[in-house]
Protein backbone atom coordinates (compact mmCIF):
# COMPACT_ATOMS: atom_id res chain seq x y z
CA UNK A 1 0.00 0.00 0.00
CA UNK A 2 1.03 3.56 -0.70
CA UNK A 3 -0.09 6.98 0.42
CA UNK A 4 -0.81 9.36 -2.43
CA UNK A 5 -1.44 13.10 -2.22
CA UNK A 6 -2.51 15.48 -4.93
CA UNK A 7 -4.64 18.53 -5.55
CA UNK A 8 -7.97 17.71 -7.19
CA UNK A 9 -10.20 20.57 -8.36
CA UNK A 10 -8.47 22.97 -6.01
CA UNK A 11 -8.59 20.77 -2.92
CA UNK A 12 -5.73 18.85 -1.35
CA UNK A 13 -6.58 15.17 -1.11
CA UNK A 14 -4.74 12.06 -0.07
CA UNK A 15 -5.53 8.38 0.21
CA UNK A 16 -4.21 4.92 0.93
CA UNK A 17 -4.04 3.00 -2.32
CA UNK A 18 -2.70 -0.20 -3.82
CA UNK A 19 0.22 0.36 -6.17
CA UNK A 20 -1.91 -0.80 -9.11
CA UNK A 21 -4.68 1.75 -8.49
CA UNK A 22 -5.31 3.69 -11.68
CA UNK A 23 -5.84 7.43 -11.44
CA UNK A 24 -9.42 7.04 -12.68
CA UNK A 25 -10.09 4.47 -9.93
CA UNK A 26 -8.72 6.82 -7.32
CA UNK A 27 -11.00 9.59 -8.57
CA UNK A 28 -14.12 7.44 -8.88
CA UNK A 29 -13.80 4.94 -6.05
CA UNK A 30 -11.80 6.81 -3.42
CA UNK A 31 -12.92 10.39 -4.00
CA UNK A 32 -16.38 9.45 -5.36
CA UNK A 33 -15.86 11.83 -8.30
CA UNK A 34 -17.80 9.68 -10.75
CA UNK A 35 -18.04 12.27 -13.52
CA UNK A 36 -14.89 10.82 -15.11
CA UNK A 37 -15.95 7.71 -17.03
CA UNK A 38 -14.34 4.47 -18.19
CA UNK A 39 -15.54 3.42 -21.62
CA UNK A 40 -12.90 0.94 -22.80
CA UNK A 41 -9.84 -1.00 -21.70
CA UNK A 42 -7.60 -0.10 -24.61
CA UNK A 43 -6.94 3.62 -23.94
CA UNK A 44 -8.80 4.56 -27.12
CA UNK A 45 -12.21 5.95 -26.10
CA UNK A 46 -11.29 9.09 -24.15
CA UNK A 47 -14.22 9.00 -21.68
CA UNK A 48 -11.65 9.26 -18.87
CA UNK A 49 -9.80 12.36 -20.12
CA UNK A 50 -8.89 14.79 -17.33
CA UNK A 51 -6.20 17.44 -16.93
CA UNK A 52 -3.03 16.76 -14.96
CA UNK A 53 -0.69 19.71 -14.49
CA UNK A 54 -2.51 21.59 -17.22
CA UNK A 55 -2.55 19.00 -19.98
CA UNK A 56 -5.07 16.35 -21.04
CA UNK A 57 -4.32 12.74 -20.16
CA UNK A 58 -6.25 9.48 -20.12
CA UNK A 59 -6.78 8.74 -16.44
CA UNK A 60 -7.28 5.02 -17.18
CA UNK A 61 -3.71 4.89 -18.47
CA UNK A 62 -1.91 6.52 -15.59
CA UNK A 63 -1.32 5.15 -12.11
CA UNK A 64 -2.73 7.22 -9.25
CA UNK A 65 0.73 7.29 -7.68
CA UNK A 66 2.12 8.88 -10.85
CA UNK A 67 -0.07 11.91 -10.09
CA UNK A 68 1.61 12.38 -6.70
CA UNK A 69 1.96 16.12 -6.07
CA UNK A 70 0.09 17.04 -9.25
CA UNK A 71 -2.70 19.51 -9.96
CA UNK A 72 -5.66 17.52 -11.25
CA UNK A 73 -8.83 18.96 -12.81
CA UNK A 74 -11.83 16.73 -13.55
CA UNK A 75 -15.21 17.54 -15.09
CA UNK A 76 -16.48 18.33 -11.58
CA UNK A 77 -13.89 21.10 -11.33
CA UNK A 78 -15.04 23.12 -14.34
CA UNK A 79 -18.28 24.74 -13.15
CA UNK A 80 -18.07 27.43 -10.51
CA UNK A 81 -20.47 29.60 -8.51
CA UNK A 82 -23.46 27.64 -9.77
CA UNK A 83 -22.61 28.41 -13.39
CA UNK A 84 -21.59 25.94 -16.06
CA UNK A 85 -18.17 26.39 -17.62
CA UNK A 86 -18.50 27.98 -21.11
CA UNK A 87 -17.56 24.66 -22.73
CA UNK A 88 -20.26 22.81 -20.75
CA UNK A 89 -22.79 25.49 -21.66
CA UNK A 90 -21.81 25.21 -25.33
CA UNK A 91 -22.39 21.44 -25.30
CA UNK A 92 -25.84 22.07 -23.81
CA UNK A 93 -26.70 24.85 -26.27
CA UNK A 94 -25.50 22.94 -29.35
CA UNK A 95 -26.97 19.55 -28.45
CA UNK A 96 -23.40 18.21 -28.27
CA UNK A 97 -24.50 15.04 -26.51
CA UNK A 98 -27.13 12.36 -26.58
CA UNK A 99 -26.53 9.57 -24.05
CA UNK A 100 -23.86 11.66 -22.34
CA UNK A 101 -21.40 8.87 -21.54
CA UNK A 102 -18.52 10.30 -23.55
CA UNK A 103 -19.36 13.90 -22.64
CA UNK A 104 -17.04 14.43 -19.63
CA UNK A 105 -14.06 13.36 -21.75
CA UNK A 106 -15.27 15.40 -24.72
CA UNK A 107 -15.63 18.55 -22.60
CA UNK A 108 -12.21 18.08 -20.97
CA UNK A 109 -10.60 17.47 -24.38
CA UNK A 110 -12.52 20.47 -25.74
CA UNK A 111 -11.08 22.76 -23.06
CA UNK A 112 -7.60 21.35 -23.75
CA UNK A 113 -8.03 21.97 -27.50
CA UNK A 114 -8.89 25.62 -26.80
CA UNK A 115 -6.00 25.97 -24.35
CA UNK A 116 -3.59 24.90 -27.08
CA UNK A 117 -5.24 26.34 -30.19
CA UNK A 118 -7.02 29.48 -29.02
CA UNK A 119 -10.57 30.73 -29.26
CA UNK A 120 -10.67 30.80 -33.08
CA UNK A 121 -9.80 27.12 -33.55
CA UNK A 122 -11.05 25.84 -36.92
CA UNK A 123 -13.25 22.84 -37.60
CA UNK A 124 -10.52 20.70 -39.17
CA UNK A 125 -8.28 21.18 -36.14
CA UNK A 126 -11.08 20.29 -33.72
CA UNK A 127 -11.85 17.11 -35.65
CA UNK A 128 -8.20 16.06 -35.76
CA UNK A 129 -7.67 16.83 -32.09
CA UNK A 130 -10.70 14.74 -31.14
CA UNK A 131 -9.02 11.59 -32.46
CA UNK A 132 -8.76 10.19 -28.96
CA UNK A 133 -12.43 10.66 -27.99
CA UNK A 134 -15.08 8.30 -29.29
CA UNK A 135 -18.83 9.05 -29.35
CA UNK A 136 -21.30 6.38 -30.46
CA UNK A 137 -24.40 8.62 -30.60
CA UNK A 138 -23.92 11.99 -32.18
CA UNK A 139 -21.85 11.51 -35.30
CA UNK A 140 -19.62 14.26 -33.88
CA UNK A 141 -21.13 17.19 -35.83
CA UNK A 142 -22.67 18.88 -32.81
CA UNK A 143 -19.69 18.09 -30.62
CA UNK A 144 -17.43 19.91 -33.07
CA UNK A 145 -19.90 22.82 -33.23
CA UNK A 146 -20.06 22.91 -29.43
CA UNK A 147 -16.28 23.00 -29.04
CA UNK A 148 -15.97 25.85 -31.55
CA UNK A 149 -18.74 27.76 -29.79
CA UNK A 150 -17.22 27.01 -26.39
CA UNK A 151 -13.86 28.20 -27.69
CA UNK A 152 -15.31 31.62 -28.57
CA UNK A 153 -17.04 31.88 -25.18
CA UNK A 154 -13.83 30.93 -23.37
CA UNK A 155 -12.00 33.69 -25.22
CA UNK A 156 -12.43 36.22 -22.46
CA UNK A 157 -11.12 33.89 -19.74
CA UNK B 1 -4.06 -5.71 -13.27
CA UNK B 2 -1.92 -7.73 -10.88
CA UNK B 3 -0.28 -5.75 -8.13
CA UNK B 4 3.42 -4.88 -8.06
CA UNK B 5 5.96 -2.90 -6.08
CA UNK B 6 6.38 0.69 -7.22
CA UNK B 7 9.31 3.00 -6.89
CA UNK B 8 9.97 6.35 -8.54
CA UNK B 9 13.65 7.06 -8.98
CA UNK B 10 15.61 10.24 -9.62
CA UNK B 11 18.70 8.71 -11.21
CA UNK B 12 19.54 6.10 -13.84
CA UNK B 13 21.94 4.38 -11.41
CA UNK B 14 19.19 3.92 -8.82
CA UNK B 15 16.83 2.49 -11.44
CA UNK B 16 19.46 -0.03 -12.50
CA UNK B 17 20.18 -0.97 -8.88
CA UNK B 18 16.50 -1.72 -8.22
CA UNK B 19 15.93 -3.73 -11.37
CA UNK B 20 19.00 -5.88 -10.69
CA UNK B 21 17.57 -6.95 -7.33
CA UNK B 22 13.97 -7.32 -8.57
CA UNK B 23 12.52 -10.69 -9.50
CA UNK B 24 10.93 -9.45 -12.74
CA UNK B 25 11.19 -5.69 -12.81
CA UNK B 26 10.17 -3.35 -15.62
CA UNK B 27 11.00 0.28 -16.26
CA UNK B 28 7.96 2.55 -16.54
CA UNK B 29 8.30 5.42 -19.03
CA UNK B 30 5.05 7.00 -20.28
CA UNK B 31 3.10 3.81 -19.64
CA UNK B 32 0.88 4.16 -22.70
CA UNK B 33 1.60 0.57 -23.73
CA UNK B 34 2.84 -0.88 -20.45
CA UNK B 35 -0.26 -0.02 -18.42
CA UNK B 36 -2.86 -1.29 -20.94
CA UNK B 37 -0.80 -4.49 -21.29
CA UNK B 38 -0.80 -4.93 -17.53
CA UNK B 39 -4.54 -4.17 -17.34
CA UNK B 40 -5.12 -7.08 -19.71
CA UNK B 41 -2.87 -9.23 -17.52
CA UNK B 42 -0.58 -9.83 -20.47
CA UNK B 43 2.29 -8.54 -18.34
CA UNK B 44 2.83 -9.19 -14.66
CA UNK B 45 6.00 -7.43 -13.49
CA UNK B 46 7.03 -7.77 -9.84
CA UNK B 47 8.33 -4.20 -9.76
CA UNK B 48 7.67 -1.04 -11.71
CA UNK B 49 10.53 1.43 -11.64
CA UNK B 50 9.14 4.82 -12.67
CA UNK B 51 11.70 6.82 -14.66
CA UNK B 52 9.53 9.97 -14.48
CA UNK B 53 11.71 11.56 -11.81
CA UNK B 54 14.99 11.49 -13.77
CA UNK B 55 15.48 15.04 -15.01
CA UNK B 56 18.38 14.29 -17.39
CA UNK B 57 16.12 12.01 -19.45
CA UNK B 58 13.76 14.90 -20.24
CA UNK B 59 16.25 17.18 -21.99
CA UNK B 60 16.44 18.20 -25.65
CA UNK B 61 19.74 19.54 -26.97
CA UNK B 62 21.33 20.17 -30.32
CA UNK B 63 24.63 21.03 -31.96
CA UNK B 64 25.65 21.85 -35.50
CA UNK B 65 24.98 18.39 -36.87
CA UNK B 66 22.50 16.66 -34.61
CA UNK B 67 19.63 16.93 -32.18
CA UNK B 68 19.53 14.74 -29.07
CA UNK B 69 16.22 13.86 -27.45
CA UNK B 70 16.08 12.49 -23.91
CA UNK B 71 14.32 9.14 -23.54
CA UNK B 72 11.55 10.56 -21.33
CA UNK B 73 10.64 13.42 -23.67
CA UNK B 74 6.96 13.06 -24.57
CA UNK B 75 5.61 12.94 -28.11
CA UNK B 76 3.82 16.24 -27.40
CA UNK B 77 7.11 17.86 -26.37
CA UNK B 78 8.88 16.59 -29.51
CA UNK B 79 6.03 17.88 -31.68
CA UNK B 80 6.12 21.29 -29.97
CA UNK B 81 9.91 21.72 -29.92
CA UNK B 82 11.09 24.52 -32.22
CA UNK B 83 14.63 23.12 -31.94
CA UNK B 84 13.55 19.73 -33.30
CA UNK B 85 11.26 21.23 -35.94
CA UNK B 86 14.16 23.28 -37.29
CA UNK B 87 16.54 20.31 -37.30
CA UNK B 88 14.24 17.57 -38.64
CA UNK B 89 10.74 18.80 -39.56
CA UNK B 90 9.61 15.28 -40.52
CA UNK B 91 10.38 14.04 -37.00
CA UNK B 92 8.22 16.75 -35.39
CA UNK B 93 5.39 15.82 -37.71
CA UNK B 94 5.75 12.12 -36.91
CA UNK B 95 5.59 12.82 -33.16
CA UNK B 96 2.51 15.02 -33.61
CA UNK B 97 0.64 12.16 -35.28
CA UNK B 98 1.27 9.40 -32.75
CA UNK B 99 -1.94 8.23 -31.05
CA UNK B 100 -4.03 11.19 -29.90
CA UNK B 101 -3.33 14.38 -27.90
CA UNK B 102 -3.83 12.77 -24.47
CA UNK B 103 -1.59 9.82 -25.36
CA UNK B 104 1.05 12.21 -26.72
CA UNK B 105 1.12 14.03 -23.39
CA UNK B 106 2.27 10.82 -21.64
CA UNK B 107 3.98 8.59 -24.21
CA UNK B 108 7.75 8.97 -24.63
CA UNK B 109 10.31 8.39 -27.37
CA UNK B 110 12.35 6.05 -25.16
CA UNK B 111 9.31 4.00 -24.24
CA UNK B 112 8.24 3.68 -27.86
CA UNK B 113 11.65 2.53 -29.02
CA UNK B 114 12.24 0.15 -26.11
CA UNK B 115 8.82 -1.45 -26.64
CA UNK B 116 9.46 -1.81 -30.40
CA UNK B 117 5.86 -2.44 -31.34
CA UNK B 118 5.87 -3.68 -34.95
CA UNK B 119 3.52 -0.81 -35.87
CA UNK B 120 5.14 2.00 -33.85
CA UNK B 121 6.20 5.16 -35.66
CA UNK B 122 9.53 6.09 -34.06
CA UNK B 123 11.46 2.94 -35.07
CA UNK B 124 11.01 3.87 -38.76
CA UNK B 125 12.55 7.29 -38.06
CA UNK B 126 15.46 5.88 -36.06
CA UNK B 127 16.27 3.49 -38.91
CA UNK B 128 15.84 5.93 -41.80
CA UNK B 129 17.71 8.77 -40.15
CA UNK B 130 20.49 6.49 -38.89
CA UNK B 131 19.93 7.76 -35.36
CA UNK B 132 22.08 6.65 -32.43
CA UNK B 133 20.29 5.08 -29.45
CA UNK B 134 22.37 5.95 -26.39
CA UNK B 135 21.93 3.78 -23.28
CA UNK B 136 23.58 3.76 -19.86
CA UNK B 137 25.98 1.12 -21.24
CA UNK B 138 26.62 1.72 -24.94
CA UNK B 139 25.38 3.11 -28.26
CA UNK B 140 23.47 1.50 -31.11
CA UNK B 141 23.21 2.92 -34.60
CA UNK B 142 19.97 2.73 -36.57
CA UNK B 143 18.57 -0.70 -37.25
CA UNK B 144 21.09 -2.53 -35.01
CA UNK B 145 18.81 -1.68 -32.10
CA UNK B 146 15.64 -3.40 -33.37
CA UNK B 147 16.02 -7.17 -33.33
CA UNK B 148 12.49 -8.60 -33.69
CA UNK B 149 8.82 -8.25 -32.76
CA UNK B 150 8.79 -6.36 -29.43
CA UNK B 151 12.50 -7.27 -29.17
CA UNK B 152 15.48 -4.95 -28.97
CA UNK B 153 19.19 -5.25 -28.29
CA UNK B 154 18.67 -3.88 -24.75
CA UNK B 155 19.73 -5.94 -21.73
CA UNK B 156 17.20 -6.26 -18.92
CA UNK B 157 19.11 -3.75 -16.79
CA UNK B 158 19.82 -1.32 -19.60
CA UNK B 159 18.08 2.06 -19.93
CA UNK B 160 17.80 4.26 -23.00
CA UNK B 161 19.17 7.67 -22.03
CA UNK B 162 18.64 9.54 -25.29
CA UNK B 163 18.37 9.26 -29.05
CA UNK B 164 20.68 11.34 -31.24
CA UNK B 165 19.35 12.20 -34.69
CA UNK B 166 21.51 13.66 -37.50
CA UNK B 167 19.96 16.91 -38.74
CA UNK B 168 18.05 16.08 -41.91
CA UNK B 169 16.06 18.70 -43.74
CA UNK B 170 14.71 16.57 -46.56
CA UNK B 171 12.71 13.72 -45.09
CA UNK B 172 9.09 12.61 -44.87
CA UNK B 173 7.04 10.09 -42.95
CA UNK B 174 3.88 8.69 -44.48
CA UNK B 175 1.64 6.26 -42.67
CA UNK B 176 -1.58 4.50 -43.45
CA UNK B 177 -3.04 4.39 -40.00
CA UNK B 178 -5.50 2.22 -38.17
CA UNK B 179 -8.40 4.64 -37.56
CA UNK B 180 -8.92 3.51 -33.95
CA UNK B 181 -5.41 3.09 -32.58
CA UNK B 182 -3.54 5.41 -34.98
CA UNK B 183 -0.85 2.75 -35.23
CA UNK B 184 0.66 2.30 -38.68
CA UNK B 185 -0.85 -0.44 -40.83
CA UNK B 186 2.10 0.52 -43.00
CA UNK B 187 4.45 3.45 -42.47
CA UNK B 188 7.45 4.63 -44.47
CA UNK B 189 10.06 7.13 -43.30
CA UNK B 190 12.21 8.41 -46.15
CA UNK B 191 15.33 10.50 -45.52
CA UNK B 192 17.71 12.04 -48.02
CA UNK B 193 21.05 11.69 -46.25
CA UNK B 194 24.67 12.33 -47.20
CA UNK B 195 24.91 8.60 -48.01
CA UNK B 196 21.88 8.63 -50.27
CA UNK B 197 18.25 7.74 -49.71
CA UNK B 198 17.46 5.78 -46.54
CA UNK B 199 14.09 4.21 -45.84
CA UNK B 200 12.62 2.82 -42.63
CA UNK B 201 9.48 0.70 -42.94
CA UNK B 202 7.14 0.03 -40.00
CA UNK B 203 3.81 -1.71 -39.52
CA UNK B 204 4.35 -4.05 -42.45
CA UNK B 205 6.52 -6.82 -40.99
CA UNK B 206 7.39 -8.33 -37.59
CA UNK B 207 9.82 -5.52 -36.88
CA UNK B 208 10.65 -2.15 -38.41
CA UNK B 209 13.40 -2.52 -41.00
CA UNK B 210 15.35 -0.76 -43.75
CA UNK B 211 13.70 -0.84 -47.14
CA UNK B 212 16.82 -1.77 -49.09
CA UNK B 213 15.08 -2.57 -52.39
CA UNK B 214 13.25 0.74 -52.25
CA UNK B 215 16.46 2.58 -51.41
CA UNK B 216 18.33 1.00 -54.34
CA UNK B 217 15.64 1.96 -56.81
CA UNK B 218 15.33 5.51 -55.49
CA UNK B 219 19.10 6.04 -55.44
CA UNK B 220 19.09 5.31 -59.18
CA UNK B 221 16.01 7.35 -59.98
CA UNK B 222 14.37 9.47 -57.29
CA UNK B 223 10.83 9.43 -58.64
CA UNK B 224 7.55 7.78 -57.60
CA UNK B 225 7.58 5.73 -60.82
CA UNK B 226 10.76 3.89 -59.89
CA UNK B 227 8.88 2.32 -56.95
CA UNK B 228 6.38 0.64 -59.29
CA UNK B 229 8.71 -1.99 -60.66
CA UNK B 230 9.86 -3.29 -57.26
CA UNK B 231 8.55 -6.62 -55.99
CA UNK B 232 8.34 -6.63 -52.21
CA UNK B 233 8.40 -10.02 -50.44
CA UNK B 234 4.74 -10.62 -49.59
CA UNK B 235 5.65 -13.69 -47.49
CA UNK B 236 7.41 -11.45 -44.96
CA UNK B 237 4.44 -9.09 -44.49
CA UNK B 238 2.07 -9.22 -41.53
CA UNK B 239 -1.46 -10.39 -42.15
CA UNK B 240 -4.30 -9.68 -39.69
CA UNK B 241 -7.88 -8.43 -39.48
CA UNK B 242 -6.77 -4.95 -40.53
CA UNK B 243 -4.87 -5.84 -43.70
CA UNK B 244 -3.66 -8.86 -45.67
CA UNK B 245 0.01 -9.39 -46.50
CA UNK B 246 -0.63 -8.48 -50.16
CA UNK B 247 -2.38 -5.27 -49.13
CA UNK B 248 0.46 -4.30 -46.80
CA UNK B 249 3.05 -4.90 -49.53
CA UNK B 250 1.02 -2.60 -51.76
CA UNK B 251 0.66 0.03 -49.03
CA UNK B 252 4.42 0.14 -48.42
CA UNK B 253 4.91 1.12 -52.06
CA UNK B 254 2.10 3.69 -51.96
CA UNK B 255 3.47 5.26 -48.77
CA UNK B 256 6.96 5.32 -50.32
CA UNK B 257 5.64 7.12 -53.39
CA UNK B 258 3.90 9.69 -51.21
CA UNK B 259 7.12 10.21 -49.27
CA UNK B 260 9.07 10.67 -52.50
CA UNK B 261 6.52 13.24 -53.67
CA UNK B 262 6.78 15.08 -50.35
CA UNK B 263 10.58 15.22 -50.72
CA UNK B 264 10.62 16.35 -54.35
Amino acid sequence: MLTVSMNVNGQSVSGEIEERTLLVQFLREHLKLTGTHVGCDTSQCGACVIHVDGVSIKSCTMLAIQAEGSEVVTIEGLAGNGQLHPMQQAFKDNHGLQCGFCTPGMVMSGVDIVNRNGSEVDEATVRKELEGNICRCTGYHNIVKAIQAGAKDMGGQ
Amino acid sequence: MYNFSYEKVSSVDKAVEIIRSAEDGKFLAGGQTMLPTMKHRLADPSNLIDLGGIKELKEISSDENSVTIGAMVTHAAVAASIEINEAIPALSKLAGNIGDPAVRNRGTIGGSIANNDPAADYPAAVIALGATVITNKREFVGDDFFTGMFETALDDDEIIVSVKFPKTEVAAYMKFENPASRYAIAGVFLAKTADGVRIGVTGATACAHRGMRLEDALNQDFSPNSVDKIDLPVEKMNSDIHASAEYRAHLVKVMTKRAVQACT
